[in-house]
């Protein structure tokens, strides 16, 4: 039989759009606890976004608000009456700040995975296609960046950004700027080596062939190809940004509480409260961290595992029924899947 | 010697009594194999023949019981008794190696690079020892191995079974694991394609190692191949499949005599056959001398540089040839001969290190990109696999247009008006410009491959074993069409293939490669006919043809030839 090709058998480039959206098709594909996972991580995420846009709406009071019309907020008070989970030693709703958290959670990984993803992408693509010694420098930097702790950079990061403290924007940038510094070179590896197996594919050289440029073949041949992982790497590192600015925000590097809310800064200012036996200052600002990163990487690992058809379970093939009526497609897939060892 | 089999008379080794086989994919479920029922008695060999899709590899898997957990069989394969589909994983797993054996296709993957050969042998001797109660010693496992090695005609074993797999040559790897296969004196082997992935005259080598397992040890075979050549020498009994059901199945001599349906009949129309329907027939000289040379070589080399320490490797030295306008140079060649190396070369591909090589009067030694580019619109090439040339993101349409869009730089609608001629050109409706390549069958994406070499009307067509991977009733219909098409365009060709059937039905002038080196050039007939040089003689006496008599004559007169 032939050479096992690279192509494996996605959706069909000409259904409609809705259905080649790259959630959508992986739902439309997944069976049994594939599809659970899926769906339960689906639902988190959802949960987490759309409180996020919604938050204003949502929250009973600001972020910042340690008073209203009644007077001050108690301090530490125990969830009920008006504050469902309470208040922390500084006054504020303990609720308000887990809702007004998920803003800036999702404006960290827009902000920080956009930016990670552009610059890693290009520098990848340029790196794995040019080669020579522009790649040997990049992939030593992107080795040495790999070789520090990723905290550490950004600490370091949100030092020289911000010299640590700032408003929401700059606090937001600074965490996002870190986290992008940290994530540059996953981006850049992946899609350094996919460039790279990719220039040795027939179509690059028949490209070459008939005088296509670098650009035109970097731009119209390969990154189209080479940029298939990247929805997968977008959700698993979603949920690592949210942990490397809870961690910052933990170690007193995040946001101000005047400027926004943050989960890891709560997290912070609920330590000293454990001993003392108030639990929900900590619980629900870690609870939220922990539905969002559990939500977004349930939905990247069944992603993962729907890409892969080895990974991916199928209905089983009914027996008894006869009759051949595969169309050709079916053959293809057939084909690939014979292909497998 | 005692055969694992057939202890209760003169049985069936293998019997599959209306196999059915479906696979679960994201399109629905696939009828893989519709039904078959078949037998091998002892001492047969029966060849499975189909093309791509019928079902062939599947029916093989399931003699195994390898088939994917997507699959599900009904139907009966019946091993000594033993169903197959039925039997526990453990039963399942005595039956292999003990009364079945697999020969897989491809040598140097079915074999674990970390292991000696000798190990990789003995471990399914030791692993069946639990069977009986007593364990097998690594010595006397190894005792065995090299039995088993000796069997397969590795010479020195005693030395080779400590060896491992890369210092073995892809021929004695495939022997390698067809000792393995044996150690355990097996009633019966499933060879997958034993010999798809080596060379035409180690290819010799292997089917002759099989005729002698049936003969000296009456071990059956069932021979799972697409080359009828290979049919012909080797098959007693055939049995033809097609979408995944059996349409005709019939003794050898039977079968290439008289084919009853019509598809066989097809099929074995389609195979080409030396000697017959030659390009250069009726020719005594060199056609197209009188037109200007496009391409000329004098003593080409190409090196490939060798790791630290070790020298470069030559891919190809010292290699002089013209090819002028309108005329179609075949190049054949074994796997590492440098055939390839030289297309990809007067492509602009790979550099040249020394010599002369002159594409279109621009010398290759020393290749600028910027000032060779405005030539390369003189030059289409067409690749091997059709499904890896063309970019999966794009349509059709686009893949073909891109030659037009980089060199002319073309209206949308003057784009497409031209693609929508070429693709009617190579007989493919206008409307498939709009198609994806992987809705394309393998046969009309080379179609559309070839559209693409010819947009621009080059004046240079460089064909890097354009049918190597098409099915052969594909094959026919291409090869055909690139003949009609070179007729047509007039362009000249450097046509690259193993095989020499097929370069003899294109090509005016043959040129013969053998470790980088032109060891002879003549016209097609000629240098099939009466070929001078022994490596050239070696390698037509190795074809095999399909025509069960004929080809037991050449093999018998060859004897000599192939020995040495």
């Amino acid at each position: 039989m032939s050479t096992p090709t690279t192509v494996e058998p996605t959706a069909d480039p000409r259904a409609s759009l809705f259905r080649r959206l790259p959630v959508i098709s992986h739902f439309n594909k997944s069976v049994g606890l594939q599809r659970g996972m899926l769906v339960a991580g689906l639902i988190l995420t959802g949960a987490f976004v759309l409180t996020a846009i919604f938050a204003p709406l949502l929250a009973p009071y600001g972020y910042s608000q340690l008073s209203d019309a009644d007077g001050n907020f108690p301090a530490q008070q125990e969830p009920g009456g008006k504050h469902l989970l309470g208040t922390t030693v500084g006054g504020y709703d303990v609720l308000s700040r887990v809702i007004w958290g998920t803003q800036t959670a999702i404006m960290v990984i827009v902000v920080a995975v956009l930016m990670s993803i552009f610059i890693g992408v290009i520098l990848g693509l340029v790196s794995g296609y040019i080669g020579g010694w522009l790649d040997r420098i990049l992939v030593v930097i992107a080795d040495a960046i790999y070789a520090f702790p990723s905290l550490l950079v950004a600490i370091v990061m949100a030092i020289v950004i911000s010299g640590g403290q700032s408003s929401l924007l700059g606090g937001v940038t600074a965490a996002a700027i870190s986290i992008t510094v940290v994530f540059i070179p996953q981006y850049f590896r992946v899609i350094r080596a996919e460039t790279i197996r990719l220039k040795a594919e027939p179509f690059v050289e028949s490209a070459k062939v008939v005088g296509a440029s670098n650009i035109r073949i970097m731009t119209r041949h390969i990154y189209k190809n080479a940029t298939r992982t990247l929805p997968l790497i977008f959700t698993l590192n979603a949920s690592e940004a949210i942990l490397t600015l809870a961690g910052l925000g933990f170690l007193g590097f995040g946001i101000e509480p005047s400027s926004a809310a943050e989960w890891g800064f709560d997290l912070k200012q609920a330590l000293a409260d454990t001993t003392s036996g108030i639990w929900w200052t900590g619980v629900f600002p870690g609870l939220a961290m922990v539905l969002t990163v559990v939500g977004l990487t349930l939905m990247g690992e069944s992603i993962n595992d729907l890409n892969d058809p080895r990974l991916r379970g199928r209905k089983k093939a009914a027996s008894g029924k006869g009759g051949p009526d595969s169309p050709a497609g079916a053959q293809a897939a057939l084909e690939t899947e014979a292909r497998l060892p | 010697m005692t055969i694992n089999i057939d202890k209760h008379g003169t049985g069936p080794v293998l019997d599959i009594e209306h196999l059915k086989v479906t696979f679960a994919t994201d399109a629905g479920d696939v009828y893989a194999v519709k039904d078959v029922s078949l037998e091998v008695n002892p001492g047969e060999v029966v060849a499975i023949v189909g093309e791509s899709g019928s079902g062939k590899t599947v029916t093989a898997k399931t003699i195994l019981g390898l088939l994917p957990e997507t699959a599900i069989s009904s139907g009966a394969v019946l091993i000594n008794g033993n169903n197959v589909i039925s039997v526990s994983p453990s039963k399942l797993r005595q039956i292999r190696g003990r009364d079945v054996a697999m020969v897989f296709q491809e040598p140097s993957t079915a074999l674990n690079p970390v292991f000696t050969v000798g190990w990789q042998i003995a471990e399914g001797i030791r692993a069946h020892a639990g069977g009986t109660g007593k364990r097998v010693s690594a010595k006397e496992a190894k005792v065995r191995a090299i039995e088993a090695l000796r069997k397969v005609g590795i010479p020195d074993p005693e030395n080779r079974v400590d060896y491992y797999p890369h210092q073995f040559s892809g021929g004695q790897k495939q022997r390698v694991v067809i000792a393995a296969a044996l150690a355990l004196n097996p009633g019966l082997i499933v060879a997958d394609e034993p010999t798809t992935a080596l060379d035409v005259t180690v290819q010799a080598e292997i089917l002759q190692l099989l005729r002698d397992l049936r003969d000296k040890y009456g071990t059956s075979i069932v021979l799972i191949t697409h080359n009828m050549g290979v049919v012909a020498d080797l098959a007693d009994r055939v049995v033809v499949m097609y979408q995944g059901d059996v349409v005709e199945e019939a003794p050898a001599k039977v079968l290439f005599a008289e084919p009853k349906q019509e598809y066989t009949r097809k099929l074995l129309a389609a195979v080409p056959h030396l000697g017959r329907n030659s390009a250069s027939q009726g020719m005594t000289t060199r056609a197209h001398q009188d037109r200007k040379v496009l391409v000329e070589a004098k003593g080409l080399t190409i090196e490939y540089p060798g790791r630290l320490g070790s020298p470069s490797f030559k891919a190809v030295d010292g290699v002089s040839f013209t090819l002028s306008e309108g005329e179609v140079f075949g190049l054949v060649g074994e796997s590492g001969s440098g055939k390839t190396t030289i297309g990809r070369a007067i492509a602009g591909l790979n550099r040249t290190t020394g010599g002369s090589l002159k594409v279109l009067g621009y010398e290759m030694l020393n290749l600028k990109e910027r000032t060779f580019k405005p030539l390369r619109k003189d030059i289409g090439f067409v690749f091997q696999d059709p499904a890896a040339s063309f970019n999966p993101q794009l349509t059709i349409g686009d893949c073909v247009a891109e030659p037009l869009i980089i060199h002319s730089n073309p209206t949308p609608a003057q784009a497409r008006k031209r693609v929508g001629e070429l693709l009617e050109s190579v007989q493919l409706p206008a409307s498939y410009a709009d198609r994806f390549p992987h809705e394309l069958s393998g046969g009309q994406r080379q179609r559309a491959s070839l559209a693409r070499a010819l947009i621009l009307n080059p004046k240079l067509l460089i064909a890097d074993e354009p049918t190597s991977a098409l099915d052969v009733s594909v094959q026919a219909v291409v090869l055909e069409l690139f003949k009609d098409i070179q007729q047509e365009f007039g362009f000249a060709a450097l046509f690259i293939s193993h095989d020499l059937a097929v370069v003899d039905i294109l090509s005016h002038w043959v040129g013969v490669l053998y470790k980088g080196k032109l060891v002879e050039q003549g016209l097609g007939t000629q240098v099939m006919g009466a070929p001078q040089h022994d490596y050239t003689r070696k390698l037509i006496a190795s074809l095999p043809v399909p025509d069960p008599d004929e080809q037991a004559k050449r093999r018998e007169a060859n004897r000599s030839l192939l020995a040495g």
